[in-house]
């Protein structure tokens, strides 16, 4: 069934804004209307074009008289934040995370226009340990329950989610697990520390990271707000890079931190505001954590495009330390001193 | 390519024999380059791809590219030279399609693991890649964890050995887990307890046939004479072995002995017939296929040693 009036919460954080504009493009869809707390940034205004901007916490009820006037019968739930910095530290984070969507849902809940409900959540709420299954499918069993931060909110929310899909049977639910996201433009943690100059590691562990692209990203929560998707997905791109090998491809040396140290100098990038990683991040970067994405697939008949192709665009926006082309004259100039020969050798 | 390598003028990409790195190209000289140049453009195009990443993993982290130009290559004077290791009935093992292979487990370090990959890899006509289940201590430990990722190993739980068995993987799992590998010497060649059958409702829920692998010789390469049980709890680990040589020699004591290795690849043990996943919730045939495999394993250990004429030789 096609919405006819779409609410999309987080609005005037990249992603948010990029849905909404995307939305606002689709001449089917009568009114799109914009949720955040702050208003979206001047530069993205003429990409929301029809967009109507509500300036409304959605920890406050004013949210569910929005969503009864405006008759709202598709909510994209994306105000789930994953970094403290950004929200003003943790206890603000956790509020609007946990509080805001109880909030919200409590108003959709309450709301008889509701058809749609699509909530963008993470594959972080699998924890990250040794004992993982190597890919983790929907309704995988985690190993660690998160216990800290944005994964742990992650859990909580999702919680709520399944509370409110129980009392509304009526309403389609999409919920969407998104592996990491990369791309030329999007800003996330991931994206800041393989921009680093020397980017840290842990000693001894390399992990299998999964990425998904940003336009792939919002055209699934697209697709999803459009149709009529009801179920749990894993969104990312088939494949997996190793951590190691994702740094090499940004061409930046890294540098393995003894695992006792690490967090030590989590702490200390913290405090020097150059990466905001909470401590189930820095499980992520020994134990990596993988889903399958098949359901998915098999459900919209697409899917966002591979690992290495995602990382790739990333590659292109960052300018490398360490060019491939340079490494690729060395060995051309390595080979001919050694072997003396003029014409180049290559493998 | 044996004809074109005979008129010079074409030269493989890569060359039949895995112990080669990739060699380049021809190059646009009248004289090829000879043989050693070749190896060095091989060995720098490899340098090359580890810098830039250029390298492709599957979703298992399993990394083809090192594990065949770093990991495997220091083992084959071990498998050739130092244990010598024979293999029989390799041709129960299919080209292609999945399968299980099940072994007993003995000798300390899991070095049988090692050798029965290098045995697939470089002697099964189809080069098969062994994907062994590990332990959950495995994925624990620093610089461990990684290198059995890479070189194609994943957590032993049936998520992974279902999807690797449905993707057409070779499969290998040691049932006996610790229990086997830091058994005492005086309990050589007794199978022990078969963990709790997971690997067979795996295979039965894959429709996939397990092949019943016997190993001889890896037994005697590090003797526990002794298990440091204090130690152990104090380091976290299983056991921490007392060898003839270890911790007497220290470092020293790592060199394994020279034992002469028979790995005996059974006839496989069709599954798909019994029914899936419905066979795979039935624990009477589960257990009782388990006792069939182990059975299997066992008899064919004590003819093997009743054929062999000395640990050694």
């Amino acid at each position: 069934m096609k919405p006819r009036v779409v609410l999309v919460t987080g609005v005037s954080r990249y992603l948010g804004t990029r849905l909404a504009a995307t939305l606002a493009a689709d001449p089917s869809i009568e009114r799109v209307i914009g949720v955040d707390t702050v208003p979206p940034r001047a530069e993205a205004l003429p990409q929301l074009g029809r967009t109507e901007f509500v300036r409304a916490d959605i920890r406050n009820p004013l949210i569910a008289k929005v969503i009864a006037q405006a008759e709202v019968d598709t909510v994209v739930h994306m105000n789930v934040i994953a970094t403290p910095l950004g929200a003003g530290g943790r206890t603000a984070m956790k509020e609007i995370n946990v509080i805001g969507t109880m909030q919200l849902l409590a108003a959709c809940q309450k709301a008889p226009s509701m058809r749609k409900l699509v909530v963008k959540s993470t594959t972080a709420v699998y924890g990250s340990s040794s004992r993982d299954p190597a890919l983790f499918t929907e309704d995988a069993e985690p190993k660690a329950l998160p216990k800290s931060g944005y994964a742990k909110d992650a859990v909580e929310v999702e919680g709520y989610v399944r509370g409110f899909g129980r009392r509304r049977p009526d309403v389609t639910l999409s919920l969407l697990r998104f592996t990491n996201f990369i791309g030329p433009v999007i800003e996330t943690p991931l994206t800041r520390y393989l921009s680093l100059p020397v980017v840290p590691t842990v000693l001894g562990f390399d992990p299998r990271i999964q990425l998904c692209h940003e336009d792939d990203g919002i055209e699934v929560l697209r697709r999803c707000a459009l149709g009529d998707h009801p179920g749990i997905f894993n969104v990312g791109g088939t494949g997996v890079l190793l951590l190691s090998q994702a740094i090499r491809r940004v061409g930046r040396p890294s540098f393995p931190v003894p695992a006792p140290m690490v967090s030590l100098v989590a702490g200390a990038f913290r405090r020097a505001g150059l990466v905001d990683f909470s401590p189930e991040q820095m499980r992520y970067l020994e134990h990596g954590r993988v889903a399958d994405v098949s359901r998915l697939q098999r459900e919209l008949g697409w899917g966002p495009r591979p690992t290495a192709q995602a990382m790739q665009t990333f590659v292109e926006r960052a300018p490398r330390i360490l060019n491939p082309e340079t490494v690729a004259a060395a060995e051309t100039r390595l080979l001919q001193a050694l072997t003396r020969t003029k014409e180049p050798v290559r493998a | 390519m044996p004809e074109a390598r005979s008129t010079g003028n074409v030269i493989p990409l890569r060359s039949e024999e895995p112990t080669d790195r990739p060699v380049p190209p021809p190059a646009a000289v009248a004289a090829p380059p000879s043989a050693w140049e070749q190896k060095l453009a091989g060995g720098l195009a490899f340098v090359r791809r580890r810098i830039t990443g250029d390298y492709e993993i599957d979703d298992f982290g399993y990394d083809k590219d090192l594990t065949e130009h770093v990991l495997l290559p220091p083992l084959r004077p071990l498998y050739d030279k130092w244990f010598r290791v024979e293999t029989r009935g390799l041709d129960n093992v299919p080209d292609a399609g999945g399968a299980l292979i099940v072994a007993n487990h003995s000798g300390t370090v899991p070095v049988d693991a090692l050798m029965t990959t290098l045995a697939l890899h470089d002697h099964h006509p189809a080069k098969r890649n062994l994907r062994l289940l590990a332990a959950d201590l495995v994925f624990q430990l620093p610089v461990v964890a990684p290198v059995a990722r890479k070189s194609g190993n994943t957590l032993a739980c049936n998520a992974d050995a279902e999807r690797l068995l449905s993707t057409d993987e070779l499969v290998g799992v040691f049932p006996e887990g610790f229990k086997g590998i830091g058994k005492p010497f005086s309990e050589r060649y007794k199978l022990q307890r078969f963990g709790r059958g997971g690997f067979v409702s795996a295979a039965l829920r894959t429709g996939k046939p397990i092949i019943p692998v016997s190993i001889v010789g890896a037994e005697e390469i590090y003797p526990i004479l002794g298990n440091s049980k204090t130690l152990a709890r104090l380091l976290g680990l299983p056991y921490v072995p007392i060898t003839p040589l270890f911790p007497l020699l220290g470092p020293l004591g790592a060199i394994p002995l020279p034992s002469k290795w028979i790995i005996e690849f059974g006839e496989p043990i069709e599954t798909a017939h019994l029914g899936g996943s419905a066979a795979a919730e039935d624990p009477m045939l589960v257990f009782n296929l388990t006792d069939q495999v182990r059975e299997t394993i066992q008899s064919t250990l004590y003819t093997l040693l009743m054929q062999r004429r000395s640990v050694f030789f």
